[in-house]
């Protein structure tokens, strides 16, 4: 998989606000307003940023931090740490495995399907697509592309066909020319709207049903999506058993910060970034490396 | 759901009574939660640090207004602020005499651009017009067919060529010059506003075939970073107005008042669902409930007054006051409510769901059977369900179509609503004939809030939703 590129570390640095905080000023109450608000900036949230905070202020006291370099190193560490808790492998149990993307509309499941599947290609293991997304106009045609593009195959219904049955069939498919892998891609739906989600538990349930184990349900969210994210999270939460959380589009100038309070108040996971719309794209998650270069939260140079 | 700002307000001042001008300290309690509750909606910190010092700057010269309380009074201030900044000048269009008028959309990825597309094509051909739509996404896989497939649904051609996005824009142009379209509309591949690159490239499409209008295609849930995204796509583009997408979600839609503050003009359309009817002009106040976790407020009046007879509502709330209700006026009622739409999406724009509720959980049918029972009733039995014997409950348990359990369910249940009713009215009712006994026969403020609340003389600077204490 791809690594940042010094591209993207350098578009990030302009953009950042944590390297910017000044490492030798006073620890005053103007050093916290800077910190809450540069949180609040990386859609951390309001309630997650005072959450941080609280603990911040409370450890610096203890471990007697007088300057302010000391308190933004710990609050780096802090940030790594709450992150760190994860088992972010991708679950390949089954035989084959069948990993289903979900979100919500625009946030990039289709592209990251692309992703995982050329990952996967490469890694020489036979990929089937299931163009679950019955209902946007041309969808299962742009999943095709990347099909052909990823060599993987594609197993496609009729437009407004029922994704429950174009999904299991690809897991037979899958199973009768032995491949590993069936990614399953749906169309994007609103959490708050029921009967979508239960649709979703349908697509789950039916997946399982067949030669097929649905061994990962990957929340796919946007980074640019700002407290919505956590809602969106939970709701999907309710209605499947979400198993991990692609991150998509850190190569904009969000942060990303949600996730922080889904970290905190689900355990779900983020097992995979994305950061452009190539199917190389794609960079599993690693809490250092979100901390230093997606927050940019490096050593002022 | 966190708490809405309405409740966690309700709560500070629950006790508190000022007279004259809110003091200073008032402000700043109530400022702080406005404060929390504009980030909570992903309203730009830079931008609720304004807003919060304009407000707080009004809030300090107002008179104190005497049916409200400090909470209530800011909130007046905030909210009419609010729909000043997301309103103001609403956009103009006006079309040019040497056609064809032309749209450029633009955007992330991601929002919405390619329906979008569609649905403005669709609104212009409800105005008369012939647009045309330009296919110049040939970044993203099937973008073109994607943009094909619904043009069709609506009978709007669609121009694309496999070229550059540039020479797209441009053969469009012609195409729509010679084939006599007075609408030109371009769909362009969603790009970040940090693309240099990219950037540039809709830059050119731009100088290529000269917008009358450039939309900004912007997603209600996006986070801190809309202003930004909105500057940028400005500063390069010159933006002429903004559609936001994606309002059907529940997300609070604060970028919205930080992309209009930054780029100054107006949000000329929004989309509310999927499909190509889902789209209309946009409403500032509405939008404003809502980033103050208020609810579609407004919209569910409109649907209330549109649905709702006035003087139907009045006679039914005097009776509903007087203890006078009966199966007659509830089934009046329910069909007054069936006619604002889906109940879903009726309780859905409620304000202050209490926590767990979830209005797709809404059950209708359940709602039909009833109203079949009632109907099966003669107009006696709706008047004086004391009368339904058990062969009456079978006839209209055979009538409906239901059973005679559902049936006596039904009149058990509406025998105890009135009752319990009758309880509440009552201290109105005392009230009244106190204030009538010596004073001027002023009416019982409360007895008139409910009857305004059943009618549709809704009167926001009350704000239904508060809870008085």
């Amino acid at each position: 998989m791809k690594k940042i590129s010094t591209e993207l570390e350098n578009t990030r640095k302009t953009f950042s606000f944590f390297s910017r905080l000044k490492r030798n000023s006073p620890v005053d109450n103007g050093l916290w307003n800077e910190i809450e608000e540069a949180l609040i900036q990386a859609d951390v949230g309001v309630t997650a940023t005072s959450r941080i905070i609280e603990v911040l202020q409370a450890k610096s006291k203890e471990l007697r931090l007088s300057t302010s370099e000391s308190i933004l190193d710990l609050l780096k560490e802090q940030l790594k740490n709450s992150l760190q808790k994860f088992n972010t492998e991708l679950d390949s149990g089954g035989d084959p495995s069948v990993w289903v993307f979900v979100g919500v509309n625009g946030v990039g499941k289709t592209t990251s399907v692309a992703k995982v599947a050329n990952w996967k290609s490469n890694e020489n293991e036979r990929v089937v697509l299931a163009a679950g997304d019955t209902f946007r106009a041309a969808a299962s045609e742009q999943l095709e592309k990347w099909a052909n593009s990823c060599g993987a195959e594609l197993i496609k219904g009729a437009e407004g066909a029922d994704p429950s049955s174009v999904i299991y069939d690809a897991t037979e498919y899958a199973q009768a020319k032995n491949a590993s892998l069936v990614l399953a891609d749906t169309a994007g739906r609103l959490h708050t709207k029921s009967n979508l989600m239960q649709e979703l538990e349908k697509i789950v349930r039916v997946a399982n049903k067949g030669s097929g184990t649905v061994t990962e349900v990957l929340l796919v969210l946007d980074a640019t999506v700002g407290q919505n994210g956590l809602q969106q999270a939970k709701s999907f939460a309710e209605s499947v058993d979400l198993t991990g959380i692609i991150l998509t589009k850190l190569d904009g100038s969000s942060k990303g910060g949600i996730i922080f309070a889904i970290a905190e108040e689900l355990a779900i996971p983020i097992k995979l970034i994305g950061i452009g719309e190539g199917k190389e794209d794609l960079i599993p998650f690693d809490p250092e490396i979100f901390v230093e270069k997606i927050l940019d939260f490096q050593e002022a140079s | 759901m966190f708490d809405t700002l309405t409740d966690r307000l309700g709560n500070i001042f629950g006790r508190l009574r000022s007279k004259g001008k809110l003091s200073e300290s008032d402000i700043n309690t109530v400022m702080a939660e406005v404060r929390t509750a504009l980030l909570e909606a992903d309203v730009n910190l830079k931008v609720a640090r304004q807003f919060q010092d304009k407000v707080s700057e009004r809030c300090l010269q107002s008179e104190i207004h005497t049916a409200l309380n400090p909470a209530q009074q800011v909130i007046k201030i905030v909210n009419e602020e609010l729909i000043e900044i997301l309103g103001g000048q609403a956009l103009n269009l006006t079309y040019s005499d040497k056609p064809p008028t032309v749209v450029l959309m633009a955007g992330l990825q991601g929002v919405g651009k390619t329906t979008n597309a569609v649905k403005l094509a669709k609104w212009f051909k409800s105005q008369g017009r012939n647009p045309i739509l330009i296919g110049a996404d040939l970044q993203r896989p099937a973008a073109v067919e994607q943009l094909r497939i619904l043009a069709e649904e609506v009978e709007i051609p669609v121009f694309s060529e496999k070229s550059d996005p540039i020479t797209v824009a441009k053969n469009g142009l012609s195409e729509a010059i010679s084939t006599g379209r007075d609408v030109l509309i371009c769909d362009t591949a969603g790009r970040l506003s940090i693309d240099e690159d990219l950037m540039n490239e809709i830059r050119q499409i731009s100088d290529e075939i000269k917008p009358h209008y450039t939309f900004l295609v912007i997603d209600a849930m996006t986070g801190q970073e809309a202003i930004n995204v909105a500057d940028s796509f400005n500063d390069k583009l010159s933006l002429d107005g903004m559609i936001l997408t994606k309002l059907d979600g529940d997300s609070r839609g604060g970028a919205a008042l930080s992309a209009k503050t930054i780029v100054g003009k107006p949000i000329a359309f929004a989309s509310t669902g999927e499909k190509l009817e889902d789209f209309e002009v946009f409403h500032p106040d509405r939008l404003a409930s809502r980033i103050l976790g208020m609810g579609d407020v407004l919209t569910l009046i409109e649907k209330a007054e549109d649905a709702f007879d006035q003087q139907e509502a009045q006679r039914a709330a005097d009776r509903l006051l007087n203890g006078q209700f009966n199966l007659e006026d509830f089934l009046e009622q329910m069909q007054q409510l069936k006619k604002m739409g889906p109940l879903q999406n009726i309780v859905g724009m409620m304000p202050d769901l209490p926590q767990g509720v979830n209005p797709d959980d809404v059950d209708e049918t359940r709602l039909t059977r009833v109203e079949a029972i009632i109907t099966s009733m003669t107009h006696e039995e709706r008047d004086r369900p004391e009368i339904i014997d058990g062969s009456r409950r079978n006839r209209i348990a055979k009538g409906s179509g239901t059973s005679i359990q559902e049936v006596s369910l039904l009149i058990k249940q509406f025998k105890e609503i009135k009752r319990m009713m009758k309880g509440a009215v009552k201290p109105n009712k005392r009230k009244k004939k106190k204030s009538s006994r010596g004073r001027k026969g002023k009416q019982n403020p409360r007895a008139k809030k409910e009857i305004n609340q059943t009618t549709n003389a809704f009167d926001l600077s009350e704000f239904g939703s508060f809870k008085n204490s």
